[in-house]
């Protein structure tokens, strides 16, 4: 029985293409929720214009979408540099957590005076990230153990350990025995801007996209990346340093996560606890996903991810269910996923006569 | 007189652009070892597909113990009782032999009972003498065992005729001749045989019938007790020469690249050159003939740098380069355009200047102090594609748009802007149209009349007849003879590709 | 330790591996034929509180578990479709799962968070067997879910080495092309086995609401889903180590739980480490390349879209 149409593998997709599908399959996800959240009782379109407006609605809510949307960057920053490079790191939530950790370190113990107790943090903040992130990647670079899992499951061990102090020794003495630790200086904390929830973390944001976008299009090492990440054989064949890459992308990687841990437990938490990071390492694969591993990219899509979250807590002063983003956020990428589909493939319709070899013989 | 088991008459087969098989007649008789000769793009395989149910012939019939038979399919072939032992196995690798065995057969039951198959499948496997424990894991066993587990396989089936794919050509010797003697138990057994080959010597040793294909016809089927190898070689290459123009122009000056006994390993741990001499003088080309898998893709390797030797010496204008880092030997002057154009020499999703950049990015060209020199690069890219008329949609586009000829153009244009000394290429005009091969072509004898030492590595006699000086012929890791231009003849080369011992075995001076 | 504290411990240490064991011998079918789903934990999720709403709203756990199943398959079907068919990047989409099934379950848990069911699978005693000194009390005093995992775990490994379909399995996951040409069709297979483990996996879910701990709270499950998925590498493939490897995670657990309590030395946070540190060593020993190694021991074709072209 011969179908009506069959596939044919596109030799190129244009951008333009890849566009138009793109927001298709986001309104298609739209449109999916929606039917779900009717199924439950509620109205779409009220819950989606209460998360526009929760997003984006006015000054202090466009603030407060800036503010989450700081760690969705950096982490997003952080897994677009591995995933251009082939190396698929699901570590940036332990990286981000011991980031945290380290930068809290500093807050709580190190005297250190004035603004530059703000610098050493943010330093601390990017070794701890690096330093975790290279040390999961060190199977893979010699012993060509898959990345995927090691980073995974080291993501829970950092954020066990990093619940070893906030339980323990870290923990305010002052604090009615809440697992919390004692507030940070003043000193510490980084300065909100503009007279709303966004602090400086967005500005180091900004910076490391940039940098990360001069250095993918103007420096050697970003053409050494790309290559890398296209293609091995080739890489290897110019005399590219796969290993030592590897390596250096991941320290980077790692540390723009620990960044965002740093830039969170200063400027938004101002204390150390369980779970700061909440789930941005996760979230930060779709928006490198949907980004392209485009640095600038992924500063729109993270602030657009921060409005949801905003917008998210918007809703549930009204009583909608804050789930309803993370469905949402879900759908989003699983229709991209699907959607990309066309993007490979085109449906022609089928030509009788024509026998598809199924040997690449000679 | 015998029944034939199987018949082909007028078997035609046409895919876009080549016609694969042209009136193929071809008959095997139940308890015979057939073999296919022809040279590589004869048809062989081609014919084989379509009587395992692959392909479905354009025309012609299959006769099958006498009576037409239309194959549907792999599992029609099957059926009727012929199987194919392929070059690349298709085992499952932390399975027993007997799994393997058993696993997509109709005697495999919904309860696997381990003990009794083992027990069947050693007694099959006794049958004819194909030693195996069928107890043994796959990844366990040697290649010659495994190829064994495939033809139990077929065996077990209740194959009557058995094809195999150039079967040597991962064996060794020994192993090789302890095929053979397992063939010939199986017909005596009154099973049929056929086995493609291109090796002089396994024809004229141990089959009792010959077919030769040549450009998709079936040339001669002769009794290998009637005919002798230079017969053969001739029907196989038979072609007559054209014109061959002598090179006037260029001088031939010292040896540029200098291999003594080289050694090296293939990918799969066998012995791929085995005490290779080779000398390429500048201003000249040289050809490498041979059918491919004789230590192609090791030679070329071996001497940019990429495979490691486990013996002899490659010296680069007096100096060794045996031990070398590709880097280094790049930086000598040493240009290599692979024959895996879109894997190892260009990167298909990156744009010209991109591609372009890839062979000086480590010495600095393009870059400075690590930042890259966009600018110039995209210049040096615009020159190179005026100078050699290369086609792309644009600068910024991925190259995989380019057409193979163009992209072609452009992996040579990157690997001689460096003015090498040595420029190697692997059959650089495969799968290019005749206007992209005669500019490929142009290219490669322009570098030679500068001076440059050509390696052109090629299975097309023809191509290597029109613009080679002299022309190398590798056989089983070895170079088994050099015959110069005014010496070009398709038999001479042509023994040498099957590694016959007849004919003369001409030598050129250094 | 006294006899009964010892019984109540491994009683307790069967419960809390009920969860991960399913889900994880469900993976093994899954990651066997050759697909990895990194999406359990929104399937676990799924499957707990489609069981918590139907039992909440039905009465019936015979319902409750076979809303579970519903769900379950729902989402093997979802995660099928986009990775076997339309051949999407396996990591991506699992995780994109797990975010969409966590945030479809927290909607749908919002109208029962809060509600007490009093309906939750009791521990039923099998005669004569719980009799057993130590050993019967724990392995034959469980509820009827346990049982289930019992013959679950022996079932999974038989057919796995010891049938035809299981022979066909394997092939699957090591060498797709192999079983194509015999005629084996690698599409539907694939198909079959991901929704198994879904449902495995939702069934496991579905156990934390309906026998461990009858509520439901958002994101009960708590890493439960990414602990199966270690588990799987830890236990190589193999049922029967699941179950072995389920037993010891949900020891250490319940023993970390109990020195918190009970305010010991040890920090409980180190010992929770264990498990995932475990396991990344065994996955170093079974797929790294060591210098002579032969074989690695994950399934070769794993997270491989399979395209027929490309054979």
């Amino acid at each position: 029985m011969r179908k009506p149409f069959r596939l044919q593998k596109r030799d190129d997709s244009p951008v333009s293409l890849r566009i138009v599908i793109c927001v298709c399959s986001v309104l298609l996800a739209l449109v999916f929720c929606g039917i779900l959240i009717l199924a439950m009782g509620n109205n779409p379109v009220a819950a989606y214009a209460r998360l526009f407006r929760g997003a984006f609605g006015s000054g202090t809510r466009l603030g407060t979408t800036a503010a989450k949307a700081i760690p969705l960057m950096l982490c997003g920053l952080c897994v677009a540099v591995a995933f251009k490079m082939r190396l698929m790191t699901i570590g940036a939530e332990g990286q981000m957590t011991l980031g945290c950790l380290a930068a809290s370190g500093v807050a709580l113990f190190s005297h250190i005076p004035g603004p530059m107790m703000l610098v050493v943090m943010m330093l601390a903040g990017f070794a701890a990230g690096g330093v975790w992130a290279l040390i999961s990647v060190l199977p893979k670079v010699y012993l060509g153990v898959s990345e995927v899992i090691v980073t995974l499951l080291l993501n829970y061990v950092a954020m066990l350990f990093s619940d070893y102090f906030v339980y323990g020794p870290w923990r305010d003495p002052k604090g009615d025995n809440m697992p919390f630790s004692a507030p940070f200086a003043d000193n510490a904390r980084l300065p909100k801007l503009f007279g709303s929830e966004v602090h400086l973390g967005i500005v180091i944001a900004i910076v490391a996209a940039l940098i990360l976008w001069f250095i993918f299009k103007k420096t050697v090492w970003g053409y050494e990346i790309r290559v890398i990440g296209e293609s091995p054989k080739a890489a290897r064949y110019a005399g590219m340093n796969i290993r030592r890459n590897m390596l250096l992308t991941m320290l980077i990687s790692g540390g723009l996560a620990g960044l965002a841990g740093a830039c969170e437990v200063s400027g938004t938490v101002g204390i150390l606890k369980s779970g700061i990071s909440n789930d941005s390492g996760y979230t930060a694969i779709i928006i490198a996903y949907l980004s392209k591993f485009n640095p600038l990219v992924v500063l729109l899509v993270s602030f657009l991810f921060g409005g949801l979250q905003a917008g998210g807590y918007s809703m549930q002063l009204v009583g909608l269910p804050v789930q309803i983003v993370t469905m949402l956020q879900g759908s989003i990428l699983l229709f991209v996923l699907g959607g990309e589909f066309l993007t490979r493939y085109k449906i022609v319709p089928n030509r009788a006569g024509k026998e598809a070899a199924v040997h690449v013989g000679e | 007189m015998k029944e034939p088991i199987l018949e082909m008459r007028h078997i035609s087969k046409a895919f876009p652009g080549v016609k694969a098989n042209d009136d193929v007649n071809f008959a095997i008789y139940p308890g015979e070892i057939h073999a296919l000769l022809g040279e590589n793009g004869a048809g062989k395989s081609t014919l084989m597909n379509i009587l395992t149910g692959i392909y479905k012939p354009d025309s012609g019939e299959i006769l099958y113990k006498g009576e037409r038979c239309a194959l549907k399919g792999p599992k029609s072939a099957v059926h009727l009782g012929i199987g194919m032992v392929h070059q690349h196995f298709r085992l499952v690798e932390p399975l027993t032999v007997s799994e393997n065995v058993y696993l997509g057969s109709k005697e495999c039951r919904s309860i696997l009972n381990l003990e009794e198959m083992h027990r069947r499948v050693a007694a099959c496997s006794d049958k004819f003498g194909l030693e195996v424990d069928p107890r043994a894991k796959i990844w366990q066993l040697s290649i010659g065992e495994q190829q064994r587990v495939e033809i139990i396989k077929l065996l077990f089936r209740g194959a009557e005729l058995l094809i195999l794919d150039e079967p040597t050509a991962v064996l060794t010797p020994q192993e090789s001749h302890s095929l053979f003697t397992t063939l010939r138990k199986m017909a005596d057994a009154n099973k049929a045989i056929v086995f493609i080959s291109h090796k002089m010597y396994e024809v004229m040793t141990y089959s009792d019938r010959v077919t030769v294909l040549r450009d998709g016809r079936s040339v001669d089927t002769l009794l290998r007790s009637e005919t002798d190898e230079a017969f053969l070689t001739k029907r196989m290459v038979g072609r007559e020469l054209g014109e061959i123009k002598l090179n006037e122009k260029t001088v031939r000056g010292g040896a540029v690249l200098q291999m003594n006994g080289v050694c090296a390993d293939s990918d799969k741990g066998l012995p791929a050159l085995c005490g290779l001499d080779l000398q390429v003088c500048s201003g000249e080309i040289l050809g490498i003939a041979g059918v491919a898998g004789n230590g192609q893709k090791e030679l070329a390797e071996a001497i940019v740098g990429l495979r490691k030797k486990t013996g002899g010496t490659v010296t680069l204008a007096g100096e060794d380069i045996t031990a070398e880092s590709p880097e280094r030997i790049k930086m000598r002057g040493v240009a290599f355009v692979p024959e895996d154009r879109l894997g190892m020499g260009l990167v298909p999703n990156l744009n010209a200047v991109e591609n372009i950049m890839l062979r000086d990015c480590e010495n600095g060209k393009f870059s400075r102090r690590g930042l890259v020199l966009g600018r110039r690069a995209a210049e040096r890219t615009r020159e190179l594609v005026e100078q050699y008329g290369i086609k792309c949609a644009g600068l910024g586009r991925p190259v995989k748009l380019m057409s193979g000829g163009n992209q072609q153009k452009l992996l040579l244009a990157r690997e001689i802007s460096g003015t090498p000394r040595l420029l190697i290429t692997s059959y650089p005009v495969r799968g290019l149209d005749i206007g992209a091969t005669n500019a490929v072509h142009s290219i490669l004898e322009e570098q030679r009349d500068s001076g440059v030492a050509v390696l052109l590595i090629s299975e097309d006699l023809e191509e290597l007849f029109a613009i080679s000086d002299r022309v190398a012929v590798l056989f089983k890791g070895q170079i088994t003879g050099v015959v110069e231009r005014k010496n070009f003849s398709y038999d001479e080369v042509g023994y040498l590709m099957v590694g016959s011992n007849s004919g003369k075995k001409v030598n050129a001076d250094a | 330790m006294s006899a009964s504290e010892l019984v109540s411990f491994l009683s307790s240490a069967i419960i809390a591996s009920m969860p991960i064991l399913l889900a994880a011998v469900g993976e093994v079918f899954d990651q066997r034929g050759g697909v990895m789903n990194l999406g359990l934990e929104g399937v676990m999720l799924m499957g707990a509180v489609s069981g918590y709403v139907a039992v909440v709203k039905t009465g019936s756990l015979t319902v409750a578990v076979l809303c579970a199943v519903g769900a379950g398959l729902l989402m093997g079907l979802l995660f099928s479709f986009l990775v076997v068919t339309l051949q999407a990047d396996q990591t991506v989409c699992g995780l994109s799962i797990t975010l969409f099934g966590t945030g479809l379950s927290g909607y749908i848990g919002k109208s029962v968070s809060g509600v007490a069911s009093s309906l939750v699978f009791k521990p039923v005693s099998i005669p004569l067997l719980s009799k057993i000194p130590v050993l019967g009390p724990v392995l034959f005093h469980q509820d009827v879910m346990v049982y289930f995992m019992y013959v679950l775990v022996f079932a999974s490994w038989f057919y796995i080495y010891k049938t035809k379909g299981g022979l066909i399995l394997r092939s699957l996951g090591e060498n797709p092309s192999t079983a194509d040409v015999l005629g084996i069709s690698v599409v539907n297979l694939r198909y079959l086995y991901t929704c198994l483990g879904s449902v495995l996996a939702a069934l496991g879910g579905a156990y934390l609401t309906l026998a461990y701990t009858p509520l439901w709270a958002d994101k009960m499950t708590s890493g439960k889903g990414w602990i199966a998925l270690a588990l799987v590498i830890f236990s190589m493939w193999n049922p029967l180590l699941v179950a072995v490897g389920a037993f010891l995670f949900g020891g250490i657990n319940v023993l970390a739980l109990r020195m918190q309590v009970a305010g010991a030395a040890v920090p409980s946070q180190f010992l929770n480490m264990l498990p995932y540190l475990c396991t990344i060593l065994v996955l170093i020993f079974a797929t790294g390349n060591f210098r002579g190694r032969r074989k690695s021991l994950a399934p070769k074709a794993l997270g491989q879209p399979y395209d027929r072209e490309s054979r």
